[in-house]
């Protein structure tokens, strides 16, 4: 095999239908006759929905049917993450949400449902339905450590003090290693904020009855977890469903979770298996689906004179929400990279997921990676400084070295990943020049400049299933088409497969077709994207299953060349001699020699699964230079440069969207995006895109993307996770480099104005004469 | 879709003036970029209204025969911001219009429907206050004339008697006259974003360039309807140009403004923003006007 396309910016392939407007998402495919849902979503933070009167929604003109709460004959508890299942009870994930519940547990639970002919009339029921629920209000609690005093408002009755998970790593004897003398102590609290997906498509489905099963149609990462969870929710063979994903406009772990597929499928049966349609508005996307974990830290460092670490402690709350979601997956994963990031031989870390009565959290781009890692850059920087190090030189000094190996994951550090990036970084942006030049500036106007790092898993081995399947299939003219489990939701995974596949069978890409839309009943088995696992988990199949296929060709080949397969080798679509490179037909003439035989006809197809027990590091680093304008209270981002090692780029161009992608949410996590709730009635404050933040086009310098590309060798193609790291480093660089132009390190986020001008005012850096 | 009751379609001025007789419980609907949104909020849900949008005669700016700045109620911010007239005269309502939303809602979006929403936050609303507009209005009794500060009644009631529409927003030459403007939008991101605050400063210098012959300011978001700083205004008339007065000009504007306290910004936050652009924004049209401070 020679890398002809893998490599290369090919241009994705549904790039052109996507200019056109041809590409079908779901609401694109649903006939425009189906009834309509709209949610009834709960008006308190936590209660008991004692009645609901629907007479007067009913009699609104269009309205088809109201569901409560109370319609809901069987109790079937169900999980929503989009983990793999696990046979082994337990290691499955908590099974805590209901359909529709009459125990709301944050403002905006589900207890209800519109069925309507359309929009208008949905809408003016739901409006009336809202007024019509008699609830017993009950005290209810936002704040996680809250949340697990004594005496606080219990969400769930298996889970006391509201702890719905928690772990411990302990290495070495910390209370032993701070008695070495002369050592530097220093403690930090670093807080982050919830935050929410705003992916461009708003989560739909639509689901219809076709024989004696369900078929839905839903904007998802994971058409076959959404098979098994509605299986769960509705207490069915999960058979008895069909899921069919068509183009996604964008997910971010959002759509990781099964959010209102049972709610539609079980409308649709009861309604004899009418077309019913569920859009979520905006509004309810922001606080019915899922957020991103907000994450309070306590990370303590006793360093060395020579800036080594002696011991450290770490411990994190996670705040969960109402349900369970992803569980304690999120907060384990920040606690289990601490040690590994700056390894230390005493360490004791500790880490609690919360309930609380807010809107769910779940899976979102970084998995509670870009909380951790602000958490951790943030202390990083603030024990440099107080070291009297240089930031960069203090990480370099303290980073995972070379030739690490993690035990657990078996993850191993190959090469010296974090330096390239680092330099490569540093000479991009001109580090070095700007941060002597930015050194102790006086006035209103400053400037700064700094770097963060992290480290990224690429899959979810060994603590959940990888696995990945594969189906290729020749055409007459010897074109392919291939299905994977693993969906195209933006990212460019069905251009990556195709390159791949290509430079794998050995023809022209062109001659290579996604069949994008993964369907339960058409599709291999598997279980989606999420984890940054997508490039690095298809990999596998689609390399054994290309190489299946490719034997098969040859095998065929064989008949009508009469050379023996040991000699053949396809290249550019020609099957050739090896011997002498002699070209002896193309694979169209093959493929069509093969069908239409009337000695053997065959058609050429090859399938494979393949499980993955491998994992990998993947890392790098952002630089961010900001310029500060005090009086005004305001960042401007002046430049920014990621570089990560994602091992072999399969193809820059899409690579660098998903940097680009990664560094816009970090932008905004940094300095402008938080969800609010208010906290006398629990009510969310800005659930829309005009209060809550999100960055602009406006508000972004022009992106810089960069690569170090050691080839990983654990992967099929050498290449590693990148969906997801971009946003990591992003956060804490900012905040690095807010603190080099003023001197104020700020433990939150977002560093927007409203926590500026209060840091500001605290440090005298402003000074109102007329505050009152 | 959106739930509408009825949608009457003016031909022209004459007849929007009937259909608000006939229809008194219409609203009147112009680009919409307001309206529909309130409509899917619920907060406009199931009514009727006149749409005024058709009528071209209500589009463009011209100077009239009295001089004044005569910019048609229907006129949009993009189209403001690329006018000649307004760039020679008062290029900064083209500036401050061009910071409302994003490109579409700037091509649909009037600058009738700004001001008769009645909001603080709107973008045209603090400078056309700094610039003492005059609103016109056509009704059944023929054409009035109000100006921008009694046209404002309270938050989001505007003085439209229930037979007229808003059929042009005036700038007389005194107004204008060797006059120079700024407008500062505060807002938390750099498009798409309604102003936390908001400061429309403009300046007549004296012929030596030395004093400052009239100063206005105008905010939005400091008060529940946009307001003009005049005591700050007072204060500085006639003063020389120095970076002390110029402080204690902006620190001044604190008496006439009084920002809310509200999740969305504090009051301490807003007030000491207020400042800040009172300065910069002063600063601003001192040299645009050709003044140096202290010089």
């Amino acid at each position: 095999m020679s890398n002809k396309y893998i490599g290369q910016a090919v241009k994705r392939l549904d790039a052109r239908d996507k200019a056109m407007g041809r590409i079908r998402y779901t609401d694109d495919m649903c006939d425009k006759g189906a009834l309509v849902i709209r949610v009834l979503h709960s008006t308190v933070a936590n209660g008991i929905v004692k009645s609901i009167d629907t007479a007067e929604a009913e009699k609104v003109p269009g309205v088809v049917k109201v569901f409560t709460c109370f319609d809901l004959e069987e109790k079937h508890y169900y999980p929503t993450a989009g983990h793999p299942w696990s046979t082994d009870p337990a290691h499955q994930d908590i099974a805590d949400r209901l359909i529709m519940t009459d125990r709301p547990l944050f403002y905006g639970d589900d207890i209800g449902a519109v069925v309507a002919e359309n929009e208008v009339a949905a809408s003016q029921a739901l409006s009336i339905l809202e007024k019509a629920v008699v609830y017993e209000e009950l005290p209810f609690v936002l704040d996680a450590q809250e949340a697990m005093e004594e005496g606080a408002p219990l969400l769930h009755e298996k889970y006391p003090n509201n702890v719905l998970g928690h772990s411990e790593i302990h290495m070495g004897n910390v209370e032993e290693a701070i008695k070495e003398p002369g050592l530097t102590k220093v403690e930090g609290w670093y807080e982050t904020q919830p935050v929410q997906h705003c992916h461009i498509e708003n989560f739909i489905c639509y689901a219809y009855g076709e024989g004696d099963r369900t078929v839905i149609v839903s904007s998802t990462q994971i058409p076959h977890i959404v098979r098994r969870v509605v299986g769960q929710a509705t207490g069915m063979d999960w058979g008895k469903f069909r899921i069919i994903k068509p183009y996604v406009g964008g997910g971010f772990g959002n759509k990781q979770d099964v959010l209102y597929e049972p709610l539609t499928a079980w409308i649709s049966m009861q309604l004899g298996g009418r077309l019913v349609k569920l859009d979520v508005p905006r509004e309810e996307t922001f606080i019915c689906n899922r957020i991103r974990h907000a994450i309070k830290y306590h990370i303590t460092s006793w360093m060395r004179p020579d800036g080594s670490f002696a011991a450290r402690t770490f411990k994190a709350w996670c705040n969960n929400g109402a349900y369970s979601s992803h569980c304690h997956a999120i907060a384990a994963k920040g606690l289990n990279a601490f040690p590994q990031l700056y390894p230390c031989d005493n360490f004791d870390g500790e880490t609690w997921t919360i309930y609380t009565n807010r809107s769910v959290a779940g899976a979102m781009r970084g998995y509670g990676m870009p909380q951790a890692s602000y958490a951790f850059e943030c202390h990083t920087e603030d024990c440099a400084n107080a070291m009297g190090m240089d930031p960069m030189e203090f990480r370099r000094k303290n980073l995972m070295p070379v030739g690490y190996y993690h035990a657990f994951s078996k993850n191993e550090l190959y090469s010296d990943s974090f330096n390239q990036c680092f330099d490569k970084g540093a000479e991009i942006i001109g580090y070095y020049d700007k941060v002597e030049k930015y050194k102790n500036q006086t006035g209103d106007i400053r400037r700064g400049i700094a770097v963060s790092t992290y480290w990224y898993n690429t899959a979810v081995y060994p603590i959940a299933l990888e696995t990945s399947s594969c189906r290729i299939v020749m055409n007459q003219d010897g074109s392919v088409q291939f299905q994977l489990g693993e969906t195209e939701i933006g990212q460019g995974a069905d251009t990556v497969a195709a390159q791949m596949i290509a430079d794998t069978v050995g023809i022209p890409l062109n001659m290579v077709h996604p069949m994008s839309c993964q369907d339960t009943d058409i599709t291999p088995f598997g279980t989606g994207v999420y984890a940054s696992r997508g490039t690095y988990t298809l990999g596998f199949s689609i390399k054994q299953t290309s190489m299946l296929l490719k034997e098969k060709i040859l095998e065929a080949a064989h008949q009508f060349t009469r050379m023996p397969v040991f000699n053949l080798d396809i290249v550019d679509g020609m099957i050739i001699r090896k011997t002498d490179g002699r070209e002896l037909m193309t694979i169209g003439e093959l493929a069509l020699s093969k069908l239409y035989t009337t000695d053997g006809s065959q058609h050429l197809t090859a399938e494979s699964t393949y499980q993955i027990k491998s994992n990998a590091y993947s890392f790098g680093c952002c630089f961010a230079e900001v310029e500060v304008d005090i009086p005004m209270c305001r960042v401007r981002l002046l430049n920014i440069v990621n570089v990560h090692d994602c091992g072999q780029v399969i193809n820059p161009m899409l690579a660098e969207g998903q940097v680009h992608g990664g560094q816009s949410m970090g932008i905004g996590y940094a300095l402008s995006e938080k969800l609010m709730w208010d906290a006398k009635t629990g009510r969310p404050l800005n659930n829309n895109l005009l209060d809550y933040k999100m960055s602009s086009f406006m508000d972004h310098p022009r992106l810089n993307a960069a690569f170090v590309e050691n080839y990983e060798p654990t992967s099929a193609y050498g290449t590693k996770g990148l969906g997801e790291p971009p946003v990591c480093p992003v956060a804490p660089a900012i905040r690095n480099a807010i603190g080099q132009a003023t001197g104020l390190y700020i433990n939150e986020l977002p560093l927007s104005p409203h926590t500026l001008f209060r840091e500001f005012t605290d440090a005298g850096l402003i000074n109102d004469s007329f505050a009152e | 879709m959106y739930d509408i009751k009825a949608l009457y379609e003016a031909e022209s001025v004459e007849h929007a003036v009937q259909l608000r007789q006939e229809h008194p419980e219409a609203q009147i609907l112009a680009g919409g970029s307001d309206v529909l949104v309130q409509i899917r909020e619920g907060r406009r849900a199931g009514c009727e209204f006149i749409s005024i949008y058709m009528l071209d005669e209500l589009r463009g700016i011209s100077i009239d025969e009295e001089e004044n700045i005569r910019i048609g109620s229907l006129t949009s911010f993009s189209h403001i911001t690329k006018d000649p007239i307004i760039q020679k005269y008062i290029n900064v309502l083209g500036e401050a219009v061009d910071m409302v939303g994003g490109p579409q809602i700037r091509a649909i979006g009037t600058i009738g429907g700004n001001t008769c929403n009645g909001v603080t936050s709107a973008d045209s609303a603090s400078t056309l206050m700094a610039w003492d507009a005059i609103i016109e209005l056509t009704g059944a009794n023929g054409v009035r004339r109000v100006p921008i500060q009694d046209f404002y009644i309270k938050a989001k009631v505007v003085d439209i008697k229930p037979d007229e529409i808003q059929t042009a927003i005036l700038i007389p030459k005194k107004s204008y006259e060797k006059c120079f403007g700024h407008y500062i939008k505060y807002s938390m991101r750099n498009a798409l974003d309604i102003a936390t605050t908001g400061c429309s400063v403009n300046v007549v210098l004296s012929d030596d360039k030395k004093s400052f012959e009239r100063v206005r300011v105008g905010y939005g978001v400091a008060s529940p309807i946009p307001v003009r700083a005049t005591t700050a205004e007072e204060f500085i008339k006639g003063k020389e140009i120095t970076e002390e007065n110029i402080k204690k000009f902006a620190e001044t504007v604190l008496q006439d403004i009084n920002p809310r306290d509200s999740w969305r910004a504090g009051r301490a936050l807003r007030r000491h923003i207020s400042v800040v652009m009172a300065e910069r924004a002063l600063k601003e049209c001192i040299e645009l006007a050709g003044g140096e401070i202290n010089g």
